[in-house]
């Protein structure tokens, strides 16, 4: 347990780290997210493929995969980041095939009439779906998204595979530096069960808020 | 189902304007590959024997092996999390308060957890507390401990879909708990759940690189290693990641065969299937 009291700081630093790029990534994720859900429901036949084949690999290949492509193959070809990037790269990558998906679920919960009307009053596919169906579609997805956010908050974990020192990277140095694996472990779980409960609770509340009423 | 709008058919001058973003977004990404290729070839990417290493039979059968190692696991964290799972689900619905809390403490706290942080230090804690085992058995636990959480919330809400009126029949008719759950609730419910528990094979089929932090050498790791060996670590990364997607795409296929089968046959069940939701995209 003294790797835990004698160690807040360091904690406190690492659980930083993992905000900052929980959230920089589910930035990213988002805005891909969206702009890959509007590919697959385009009009325009090489968009739809564009969405499908970005979903289709990453859906089917593993986060470590891709946090290794940022890390060890970008550089090859000339691109080099700090780990930190490259983490926010990689997880924003690979949360966006989710979010992308869940935003096109949301999509078909909004009523056909709705996507008929904005046409027949002659809006064009941008405009049908940026000012009608996107909005309402993303308040029906607030829960499955809120549950990839708290998903991508443990999967920030994977950043320690490249260097990164968030939670479980301070945790495994303190774990290491005081030969106690056991009581670092614990203090990580506390870290990450501080951030992803409450985070649970957060959802809920949007949720409530913007759900639509009927 | 080409150039609708929300399954809407086009205007003519909705198809025009279709065909120009078509004409426009095949030029722009024309333009991108050709600018892609042209910066791999500058730098040697895609040099002939860059890739034709992956074809030498040590490198392949190497490769194999960490493939072979990675559904090794898979496996027999996917049995035991299987098993575990569904007694944590029978505990969590069953009446005693005692087990039903237990249950349930456990699957909320090992779900909130990060994947990483369980194998990570069933690697390093367990050693410390006295248990000593190969990385294997450790890659094992940390996968188990968490799928186990995740599964048995597969597993509840797949018994909780069943019409009310199974369970009401069944204990109206004399049976126990055990005896209903047995012969009525579970066979039902079990045909329900196998997409979502095939989803969640794919999903710990995946979860099983993270044994890299043991390190354990499967697939991703024998990647590493050979295109560290080899100094073409981007070529290994995409062959890795093709051989995790011809596995992991043929058992979603299998996944979503069944799902239709299901719709097909379960029919007079009135009641949602599984909600995908209750899967985490680790």
């Amino acid at each position: 347990m003294d790797v835990l009291f004698g160690n807040l700081d360091a904690y406190a630093r690492g659980i930083r780290t993992t905000i900052g790029l929980t959230l920089l990534a589910f930035a990213i994720a988002f805005v891909l997210g969206v702009l890959l859900a509007s590919f697959r429901v385009s009009p325009v036949p090489p968009l739809r493929a564009v969405g499908f084949a970005y979903v289709f690999v990453i859906r089917n290949t593993p986060l470590p995969v891709h946090l290794f492509f940022a890390f060890f193959a970008l550089p090859k070809v000339g691109i080099t980041f700090s780990p930190f990037t490259c983490a926010v790269i990689g997880l924003g990558g690979y949360t966006a095939a989710f979010i992308a998906e869940t935003i096109r679920s949301g999509f078909n919960a909004v009523a056909a009439g709705q996507a008929e009307a904005a046409r027949a009053i002659g809006l064009t596919f941008p405009q049908v779906l940026g000012i009608v169906v996107l909005p309402q579609a993303l308040r029906s997805v607030v829960q499955p998204v809120g549950t990839l956010f708290i998903a991508l908050t443990k999967n920030s974990s994977v950043a320690y595979t490249i260097s990164v020192v968030e939670i479980t990277g301070v945790s495994n140095t303190l774990g290491n530096d005081l030969a106690d694996y056991p009581g670092a472990f614990l203090g990580a779980a506390a870290a990450y069960l501080i951030l992803t409960l409450p985070s649970g609770w957060l959802v809920g509340v949007i949720e409530r808020k913007v759900r639509v009423k009927r | 189902m080409t150039d609708t709008v929300f399954g809407d058919a086009l205007g003519p001058r909705g198809r025009r304007r279709a065909a120009i973003a078509s004409v426009v977004s095949i030029l722009v990404a024309g333009a991108l590959a050709v600018a892609a290729v042209r910066r791999l070839a500058e730098r040697g990417i895609l040099d002939g024997d860059r890739w034709s290493y992956f074809l030498d039979a040590n490198v392949v059968r190497f490769l194999a092996s960490g493939a072979l190692a990675t559904l090794k696991v898979a496996v027999v964290a996917m049995t035991l999390s299987i098993a575990i799972g569904a007694v944590l689900a029978l505990c969590r619905l069953s009446r005693p308060i005692p087990t039903r809390f237990l249950a349930g403490t456990y699957v909320e706290l090992f779900r909130a957890l990060p994947l990483v942080l369980l194998i990570l230090y069933a690697g390093r804690a367990l050693p410390q507390l006295g248990l000593r085992l190969s990385p294997f058995w450790y890659l094992v636990i940390g996968l188990t401990a968490y799928n186990a959480a995740v599964l048995a919330e597969i597993f509840r809400a797949g018994i909780l879909s069943l019409d009310r009126g199974q369970s009401e029949a069944a204990y109206a008719l004399g049976l126990t708990y055990g005896e209903a759950m047995r012969s009525v609730i579970v066979p039902q419910a079990v045909r329900r759940m196998i997409p979502s528990i095939i989803s969640q094979l794919v999903t710990l089929l995946k979860d099983t690189s993270l044994g890299f932090v043991l390190p354990y050498e499967e697939l991703l790791r024998r990647g590493q290693i050979a295109g560290e060996e080899g100094r073409n670590i981007l070529q290994a990364l995409v062959v890795v990641a093709v051989m995790y997607i011809a596995v992991n795409a043929s058992l979603s296929a299998l996944a979503n065969r069944l799902a239709r089968r299901q719709d097909h046959r379960a029919a007079p069940v009135a009641g949602p299937l599984v909600p995908e939701s209750v899967a985490d995209p680790t």
